[in-house]
């Protein structure tokens, strides 16, 4: 909807201004930086999140439990966190390659927890079998081993894909121009909108494009065939090459969590020797908790419906309805964001920027995360209880009520919780959509970075990669039991 | 008289667009009595219980549950107001609630505090587990509970979607035993869908075999085991031996001898049961069959012993079931009687 209203938006001012706009030589310039950065932090995060995820599933790596763990901590550390620390150290990394090591560096758990969830429900015995049949372990780990994890690390290719295309925070701070930053600055800077609708509606068709490429790509996984338990798979043993590994392990850990948590802790001592401004932290920290858990409860109240249909009455209709949610994740928040003004602004004057307008911008965001979560929730409760209970008598809607959802309700959770960390994250949608003086951490640190007030950003920081990392463990926890493409879907975030 | 029928099936077709999977089904079911309705894997067997369950329409026919029409003649009555009891395959109890909340789960909100909950739990063997979680239960005690969640609101008719396929192999035979027991207590008219005719010989007062979405033949277990239609419901009912015959004036000459059989002459197979052919010393009965053994099968309780009659086609082996102690070796040479009636079937 809010998609529709962006193209008709792009054309408000005739073809012959939209293609204008389209043939800028900006718009290509913009265009490579954007793909290319994508495209280069891809390849980075596919190939260390299937290294990490090898090392710590089947090796023999020294900590590889604890390594696990941290490894997908930086999953927590938002972009804009992990450019700020970047730029505030080290200011000459500004550019393409700071801009690609800080996304490469928070995004490659995308890859890494799929893929490590992959390799652990892999069955064991088809590279048992590989063996026998007078594979060397460098030809079972290509022909095997990779086949049965590709699908998961496609898809986790394509979450860093999309979270580069659409990330705002950490380019705009690290000043390298992509589409994203372009949208806002010719939002902000001009009264002709126009340029930034049609940026976005190319930004779009690039995130379909990157979408589509990923689902041809995708293939088959090499499945076991057959019935029965698989095989726990053997673990490998490193052998001199041992601390090699370790090394860069170590490395990975020191650029993605070692950086921010040095960076921070310098900051904050800096920064308390001026006075840290607590009231405005704490006001800061409540406006985002009141934010993100209003949009935590309407996006999952929304997503409950669509849920329970998708996991329940397959058919067109429904599928349709699903792919309509999930196409959301594919979206920039900066274009929902310009979407929603654009609609607010010319159809619902007195609500532009009012909170339930940024509301509706979070529910079409998140919703995806949220239909997901409630999906799989309901799918793993057993279709036959719903009969056997409207067999005892009670209709549809009471059996929904009774059964289904109370079974569903640690997902529902899960989704809620999700959402709410997602939501307190954002920024771009909230950049735009908020009501004057509804400041969240995550707009006062942006803010404070961009005038280069590094120590009075660091509390704000702080606060929220506390905010962010607590839920994030929980969540970690629950998420554990299933091994699902799915569930890595769901530990996904917007920008 | 359709009063003293719990359920009662009339030409019902039911499936999917361009793919029906029952044809023209008529069963009935007299009010206190178990009907097992046997069939193989894809012969329609979930549909017809789906159907009658209201979770499948059907597309002609009739379905009545104690004489109320619920399906059928422009009338579709929803699953949750047709008074079906409902045992799945693996129990499906509500992981959420008690033992007490799963049984009281059809009950409504007055009945939950009587005494019904209590009166099913002690039928099924489970009294004092109310405060239990289903977690804490074992296969067979899950799938009672599932029996007395399904009779607490006093169903019409209770249907059983092989409910024991899911336990291990000694405990079936028992839970079988207990859920039969807390059936006929309960006076409840039962459906029991399954694929083991060993299940649906034993404990059911009525048996209908199912094949391609058809009835192919239903009456009491022993009627079917002894006198089934064809051959192949035979076969499908327990082990049977099955010779090549032809028959003349009522008597059908095979490689074991002539049977007085009823019919029409020509050729066609002859069925006995392996339990009908008894081993004796060779030269026994003058001029009856001699054969060889080529296999002993050991059981415990009985012997299966597989031989190769003289005079019938190579590599043709018949089954004898004996409870006879009497080891015979492989290679021996015995004597062949047969004893009760055959059935001959034209081809």
């Amino acid at each position: 909807m809010p998609l529709v209203y962006l193209v008709v938006r792009a054309l408000d001012s005739g073809f012959p201004a939209f293609f204008t706009v389209l043939t800028r030589p900006r718009t290509a310039e913009l265009l490579a930086r954007s793909a290319g950065l994508a495209a280069a932090v891809t390849a980075a995060c596919v190939v260390v999140g299937v290294l990490a995820a090898w090392l710590v599933v089947r090796t023999n790596l020294p900590g590889r439990r604890p390594a696990a763990v941290l490894l997908a901590l930086p999953l927590a550390v938002p972009s804009y966190v992990a450019g700020f620390t970047w730029i505030s150290e080290a200011p000459a990394t500004a550019g393409f390659w700071g801009a690609f090591g800080v996304l490469a560096s928070v995004s490659y758990p995308y890859v890494m927890l799929p893929v490590a969830a992959a390799l652990r429900a892999a069955d064991g015995g088809l590279e048992e079998v590989a063996r026998s049949l007078g594979y060397g372990r460098a030809r079972v780990f290509a022909g095997v081993t990779l086949r049965q994890v590709w699908p998961a690390a496609t898809a986790g290719g394509l979450l860093v894909a999309l979270y580069v295309l659409s990330d705002f925070g950490a380019v705009s701070l690290m000043r390298y121009d992509t589409f994203t930053l372009g949208i806002y600055t010719s939002y902000r800077g001009t009264f002709n909108r126009t340029p930034a609708a049609v940026l976005g509606c190319v930004l779009v068709a690039l995130a379909a494009l990157v979408t589509w490429v990923e689902a041809r790509a995708r293939g088959r996984a090499a499945r076991r065939v057959g019935r029965g338990v698989g095989r726990a798979p053997a673990v490998v043993r490193l052998g001199w090459t041992r601390p090699f590994w370790a090394a860069g392990t170590l490395a990975v850990l020191a650029v993605s969590l070692g950086v921010p948590a040095y960076s921070l802790t310098h900051w904050m001592v800096v920064g308390s020797s001026l006075g840290v401004d607590l009231p405005d932290l704490a006001a800061a920290a409540a406006v985002t908790l009141q934010v993100a858990g209003l949009g935590a409860v309407v996006t999952t109240l929304l997503a409950v419906p669509v849920g329970v249909l998708a996991a329940r009455h397959r058919g067109w209709g429904t599928a349709a309805l699903e792919n309509a949610a999930y196409a959301g994740h594919a979206l920039p928040g900066i274009t929902v964001g310009l979407a929603l003004v654009f609609l607010g602004a010319r159809l619902l004057p007195g609500l532009y920027q009012q909170v339930p307008l940024l509301l509706a911008g979070y529910a079409v965001l998140f919703l995806p995360l949220a239909v997901g979560a409630v999906r799989t929730a309901v799918a793993a409760a057993p279709p036959e209880l719903e009969e056997v209970s409207r067999s005892l008598g009670r209709g549809r809607a009471a059996t929904t009520a009774a059964v289904t959802l109370p079974l569903a309700a640690p997902g529902l959770a899960a989704g809620a919780a999700l959402v709410f960390l997602t939501i307190a994250k954002e920024l771009p949608v909230t950049l735009m959509l908020r009501p004057t003086g509804v400041d969240t951490l995550a707009v006062r640190l942006w803010s404070h970075t961009g005038a280069g007030q590094f120590a009075a950003a660091a509390p704000y920081a702080i606060a929220l990669v506390i905010l962010a990392a607590v839920p994030a463990l929980v969540l970690n926890r629950v998420l554990r039991g299933s091994t699902t493409l799915r569930s890595a879907d769901n530990s996904g975030g917007g920008p | 008289m359709t009063s003293s029928s719990a359920l009662r099936v009339r030409g019902v077709v039911a499936g999917y667009p361009g793919h029906p999977v029952l044809h023209d089904v008529h069963l009935d079911v007299p009010v206190g009595s178990l009907l097992a309705v046997l069939g193989g894997s894809g012969s329609g067997k979930t549909t017809f219980l789906r159907t009658i369950a209201g979770f499948h329409p059907v597309e002609a026919g009739t379905v009545e549950l104690a004489g109320r029409l619920v399906a059928g003649d422009g009338v579709d009555v929803p699953a949750e107001r047709r008074r079906v009891g409902l045992v799945p395959q693996d129990g499906a109890l509500f992981g959420h609630l008690t033992v007490a909340g799963n049984v009281a789960f059809g009950l409504d909100r007055a009945a939950r505090r009587g005494p019904r909950v209590g009166e099913v739990l002690e039928l099924v063997g489970l009294a004092g587990f109310e405060r239990r979680m289903p977690a804490e239960l074992s296969g067979g005690q899950q799938q009672r509970v599932a029996l007395a969640r399904a009779l607490a609101p006093r169903p019409a008719l209770v249907l059983l979607d092989e409910p024991f396929t899911a336990l291990d192999a000694g405990l079936r035979a028992e839970v079988r035993e207990q859920v039969r027991a807390a059936l006929r207590a309960a006076g409840a008219s039962a459906v029991l869908v399954t694929h083991d005719q060993q299940e649906a010989l034993g404990c059911a007062d009525l048996v209908a075999v199912l094949r391609d979405g058809r009835v192919v033949q239903s009456g009491p277990p022993r009627t079917l085991y002894d006198e089934p239609v064809d051959v192949g419901v035979g076969t499908f009912l327990g082990e049977a031996v099955v010779l090549p015959a032809t028959a003349r004036a009522g008597c059908a000459a095979t490689v074991l001898g002539r049977f007085p059989v009823s019919g029409a002459d020509g050729p066609g197979h002859v069925l006995l049961r392996p339990e009908q052919l008894r081993i004796g010393p060779p030269g026994d009965a003058p001029s009856g069959p001699v054969a060889t053994v080529a296999e002993v099968v050991f059981h415990g309780h009985d012997t299966t012993v597989l031989l190769a009659l003289d005079g019938a086609r190579d590599g043709m082996l018949v089954r004898c079931r004996t409870a006879d102690r009497n080891t015979h070796g492989v290679g021996e040479r015995v004597g062949v009687a047969v004893r009760g009636d055959a059935r001959f079937y034209p081809a």
